[in-house]
């Protein structure tokens, strides 16, 4: 068994990281999912959150939103909208997020959808949590 | 025949314009290398994209249920033209080239029986189609404040465009643009982007492994198509960028080159005059000395 996997993170603008990682944890759709060396094929759409990849050379966190990972087993692409590392992130960053995912969940609290209103709650509170994560 | 300062004046104003020509030029250049940057840069993630995207269509495209930006509205009457142009002019035939498709485009829709709408981005195009296609004008979209084209441009652009979509404005939407092979080439583009069309020689290289989806296929598709509009349009948006410093470089240096000759020859029309006054002078001296 392979230890390493190729991993890529790209965002539209650049590609920010390209190097060989034991696992990565990723902000998947239906939940937060580690993807290590040999993983079943999977393709799942990212959410707002935090990715965190673990390699030889250290590990690294990236705030991503909206896009989506490729994992193939042997390798992994990750492609978010915007990428930032966690270290460049500022106050501004994550204001822009809580705002937005606010904005969401305002728009869908007059709607009858329960589920919508549930994640856009559940978004909200993420975004919070991510802060305090962060202790920004 | 124009006299001697006349001459000087008009060596002078070319000596100046070759000036700003030749600053033009260079700053192209610099700007080219940036905008050529930031286009390699995109690359990787269009390119990913368009894979997995291929990848999905294939599988899911064939189904009714398949998302209307890919399967299209079931009729093609009302054609979407986004003509991406230059907010300055001074580069070449650039502006014009990307204006003459999209105009062939649009007469070839109209006597089809088509509708055509037309969305402009960038001031030039909308200058240059004013005449023919104003009345078929549906919006505008200024970049002339961007400093750099970032995605979020692309991403504005691409929610204008899917509003519209959503409100039945349109069937098709075709994007015009100019495609950057190299300083002295830029091949005027257009591609259509809704309903999205993938090439198929991109799906191959998954080396057909079998994916799991979460969540399922169609809600992977229906969230990434929008994105894949944003992305089209972001790519476009950058090759417009590096084609319009291309063609304004080699428009900047035919300028300066031109400039130049200009000066050689007014230069030579200018030592020609003086010669004649001088010799002019001389006769009229030695024949007023004669004639005492």
């Amino acid at each position: 068994m392979a230890n390493t996997m190729q991993f890529d993170l790209v965002s539209p603008e650049r590609s920010l990281a390209s190097l060989e990682a034991t696992a990565v944890q990723i902000p998947g759709a239906d939940g937060d999912m580690t993807a290590m060396p040999d993983h079943a094929p999977t393709i799942t759409t990212l959410r707002p959150g935090l990715l965190k990849v673990e390699a030889p050379a250290g590990a690294s966190e990236y705030l991503v939103t909206g896009g989506f990972a490729q994992i193939n087993g042997d390798s992994m692409s990750v492609l978010a909208e915007k990428a930032i590392p966690v270290a460049e992130v500022t106050r501004a960053h994550l204001d822009d997020l809580i705002a937005e995912a606010r904005a969401s969940h305002e728009a869908a609290k007059d709607g009858d959808d329960q589920t919508i209103v549930d994640e856009a709650a559940k978004l909200l509170a993420d975004m919070e949590a991510l802060g305090t994560h962060m202790s920004l | 025949m124009p006299s001697l300062k006349d001459l000087k004046n008009r060596i002078e104003s070319v000596k100046s314009t070759r000036k700003i020509t030749k600053a033009m030029q260079m700053v192209a250049a610099a700007k080219l290398r940036r905008a050529q940057e930031s286009a390699e840069a995109s690359r990787p993630y269009a390119e990913r994209f368009n894979a997995v995207m291929a990848g999905l269509a294939a599988s899911v495209g064939g189904s009714d249920s398949a998302p209307k930006l890919l399967r299209g509205t079931g009729s093609e009457d009302v054609h979407l033209l986004v003509v991406m142009t230059a907010e300055r002019g001074l580069c070449g035939g650039f502006n014009a080239n990307i204006a003459k498709l999209a105009r062939a485009k649009a007469e070839e829709l109209k006597a089809a029986g088509k509708t055509v709408k037309v969305l402009t981005v960038g001031k030039k195009g909308r200058d240059a189609l004013k005449r023919d296609f104003a009345d078929l004008f549906v919006g505008h979209i200024d970049l002339s404040e961007v400093k750099r084209i970032g995605y979020a441009n692309a991403q504005d652009i691409a929610k204008d465009i899917l509003s519209r979509f959503d409100g039945a404005e349109f069937d098709v939407a075709t994007i015009f643009y100019s495609k950057f092979v190299n300083v002295v080439t830029q091949i005027p583009t257009a591609q259509q982007i809704i309903p999205a069309s993938f090439e198929d020689d991109a799906a191959g290289d998954d080396s057909g492994a079998i994916f799991d989806y979460e969540p399922s296929e169609e809600a992977i598709l229906a969230d990434l198509l929008p994105k894949g509009v944003a992305t089209a349009i972001f790519s476009a948006l950058l090759e417009n960028g590096a084609s319009e410093q291309g063609a304004r470089m080699s428009a900047m240096d035919n300028a300066t080159r031109n400039a130049g000759e200009m000066i050689d020859k007014l230069t030579i029309q200018f030592n020609r005059s003086r010669q004649a006054v001088i010799t002019n002078e001389l006769i009229e001296i030695i024949s007023g000395a004669e004639a005492l």
